[in-house]
């Protein structure tokens, strides 16, 4: 794709430099000057790109200033633009004009770093509550993780409707199922929403701060604990981010074997998912039948692999587990045995017309919106959106495993639970191809540590979408800052649009048709 | 509809008799419960659970001790969503910071008796998020724990005998 770089050089007029630390160097990494942050924003908007991620880093330790970083997805090729502002004039210009996710990326960048996105038309605090100090910027160098921060008055002003009969339902931060905490505000009349905000960032644990103490081998740990349901897939992304910043050539048995977890880790998640979405339109019938499923895939994840959700399984370097040939013989039965028991239960759910009454036309978000929140993974596919890491950024072994994409339009609940469906069958192929073609050989290396100011870049496709890991190191081969993007850091601003002119009682079914993860969002 | 009768009969009962849960991995403080209130509860418990920072993994084993493997209502353990009605608040995660007070408002809203059970690494001790601007560490340094099941996360059984093993008549 030298052509979109030929066309972003002519459009920057030559002012952009290319960035030498970024790896692996099929990612191209630009420095541009502050001014141009934003040309370069139009003329890849123009060229179709997505903005995946936004972010910020504190540089004191590597010459000062804070580095600001926007990342794109044009095709197949990801793009990271960067720009640099001083200490004393922090502010830079806002994408929001040109890039609807950069809303909550930018309020979330200005919260917790300090940096000012000038344009920007909402500054209210986002993952920082009122009863914060507003000088705190934790991801600031200058800021001790441990500090125990003063509590102090504030108010956070909610988006509020007005009128006759409009009244308001405040939900959560607990909920009334067992869920992870989120405050959602409801504005309707009768039945009908006319706004939802939610308010996230319950669950904020200080996670990109505690990066930057742990050591490059260690933080495979913590990324592994970013999401629990996705802890396979975090720790691939933050392998791979690390491994491409040294130089690791990872065993080709490690990488099968990753992406065996990977899959299983995606049926299991689907499996359940399916069910609770059922559930929620009172078919609890499916829900014990599938967790019933569920909880097979588990049991033997724990007897092969040694623990029910494969965690620290997957480390940089490559696996710590292997698989013998009675292993690979249990999961084929295994599989078989799935597939049949599935099959009859999707039958049923085709077949049950209460159900479909729920599941059609509810909860839709249109292709349009969809792109426009450059929206991924299971709900960006049933929208229209084919997007898939495992296809456009195939890593390793994805590039030589074909994997089918299935993509719907009508972007109902129905569509995300069928695109799961499929999906499901999909990774049941998968595996079992995966088990024929594992190749031998070691399934771990040495891994050497990355020289300092170098920067690693992954895409992995998880279950619930594509999750970016971003590393860079420190002078004294340290983490100088993780920045993960979780699919939930864009999705959630889809529940909102999704929502509206629905009726109260379908919210839990779409949000838990989007099922998005609140620990991965607020980090 | 035949259908799904039909899936019915071919499944039986999936539920399994409990394993032994792992012993280290349950901690029970000193509980002062009268022993009526121990009989009452010990087949009718009525569990309030909270995520106070969790990853999500803990909750996911929260669900499958309601799977019809594990089938928690066959020992009366039940789910509500008002702390109003619960025995027991099942906390999971680090606390932090931001839910602090809703963990606290939760737990002043339950009756007595009210049993507190820190579930899970994180809420144990803090685990791998430890303490820091965001994180309190474990629970007990927001609210009196009773029990303590370690584990990342804890496996059903020992969630399940964990719990059960509290109203044991010693």
């Amino acid at each position: 794709m030298t052509t979109l770089l030929e066309t972003l050089m002519s459009e920057l007029g030559g002012e952009a430099v290319a960035n030498k630390h970024q790896y692996p160097r099929t990612v191209i990494s630009l420095i541009v000057p502050k001014d141009k942050f934003v040309v370069a924003a139009k003329a890849l908007k123009k060229a179709d790109a997505f903005l995946t991620a936004e972010w910020a880093t504190d540089e004191t330790m590597l010459g000062g200033g804070f580095g600001i970083y926007a990342c794109y997805r044009c095709d197949a090729q990801y793009l990271v633009v960067k720009t640099k502002v001083s200490e004393d004039d922090p502010t830079f210009p806002s994408l929001i004009k040109k890039y609807v996710p950069a809303y909550r990326f930018e309020r979330q960048m200005s919260s917790l770093m300090g940096v000012i996105p000038v344009g920007h038309t909402d500054m209210r605090p986002w993952i920082k509550f009122e009863n914060w100090p507003p000088d705190a910027w934790p991801l600031r160098k200058s800021f001790a993780a441990s500090t125990l921060m003063p509590s102090v008055q504030g108010d956070y002003q909610w988006i509020r409707a007005y009128g006759e009969g409009v009244y308001e339902i405040p939900v959560g931060p607990v909920h009334a199922g067992i869920i992870e905490p989120g405050h959602f505000r409801f504005q309707a009349v009768g039945e009908n929403i006319i706004n939802l905000e939610a308010r996230l960032g319950y669950v904020h644990k200080g996670i990109e701060k505690r990066f930057e103490v742990l050591s490059f081998q260690d933080g495979v740990r913590l990324a592994a604990r970013v999401s629990g349901d996705t802890t396979v897939a975090h720790s691939i992304a933050y392998s791979i981010a690390l491994e491409t910043m040294t130089g690791c050539r990872v065993p080709q048995r490690g990488h099968w074997l990753r992406a065996l977890f990977l899959e299983r880790e995606r049926i299991a998640n689907h499996l359940g998912d399916i069910g609770a979405i059922c559930n929620d339109a009172a078919f609890a019938f499916m829900l014990y039948q599938l967790s019933r499923l569920k909880e097979t895939l588990l049991r033997t994840n724990r007897k092969l692999f040694g623990h029910r959700f494969i965690m620290d399984r997957v480390v940089p370097g490559g696996c710590t587990v292997d698989i013998d040939t009675e292993g690979k013989a249990e999961i084929l039965v295994e599989l078989d045995v799935l597939a049949k028991q599935f099959q009859r239960l999707v039958r049923i759910y085709e077949e049950n017309p209460s159900l479909e009454d729920r599941v059609r036309d509810t909860g839709v978000f249109t292709p349009e919106i969809a792109k426009e929140l450059c929206t991924v993974g299971v709900v960006a596919r049933a929208s229209g959106l084919k997007v898939d890491c495992r296809v456009h950024q195939p890593f390793p072994p994805y590039d030589s495993i074909e994997v089918k994409v299935p993509v719907l339009i009508s972007g109902d609940v129905h569509a995300r639970v069928w695109v799961r469906v499929k999906e499901i069958r999909e990774s049941i192929r998968i595996i079992k191809h995966i088990l024929e073609n594992l190749p031998d050989g070691a399934i771990r290396t040495d891994i050497s540590m990355p020289i300092s100011e170098s920067e690693g870049f992954a895409a992995v496709e998880g279950w619930r979408g594509e999750i970016i890991y971003w590393l860079q190191a420190g002078a004294d081969a340290q983490i100088n800052r993780c920045m993960v993007r979780d699919p939930s850091s864009v999705n959630w601003l889809g529940l909102e649009q999704a929502i509206k002119g629905n009726i109260v009682p379908d919210f839990p079914l779409c949000n838990k048709s989007f099922n998005q993860s609140y620990s991965g969002h607020d980090l | 509809m035949i259908r799904i009768l039909r899936q019915m009969f071919r499944t039986g009962i999936a539920t399994e008799p409990i394993a032994v849960a792992n012993d280290d991995n349950v901690k029970i403080m000193d509980i002062k419960l009268s022993k009526t209130a121990k009989r009452c509860l010990r087949k009718s418990l009525v569990i309030r659970q909270v995520d106070a920072g969790s990853c999500n993994g803990c909750e996911l084993e929260i669900h499958a001790i309601n799977n019809p493997i594990y089938n928690c209502e066959r020992f009366g353990i039940r789910f509500t969503a008002s702390p109003r009605f619960a025995d027991m608040v099942l906390v999971t995660g680090p606390v932090s910071r931001n839910m602090e007070v809703a963990l606290r408002r939760t737990y002043n809203a339950m009756a007595t008796p009210k049993l507190v059970v820190a579930l899970g690494d994180c809420a144990c001790n803090g685990g791998i998020f430890g303490e820091s601007y965001a994180s309190c560490g474990g629970v007990d340094k927001v609210i009196p724990v009773d029990v303590y099941i370690s584990g990342c996360p804890p496996v059903p059984e020992d969630i399940l005998q964990g719990i059960l093993k509290i109203f044991i008549p010693k």
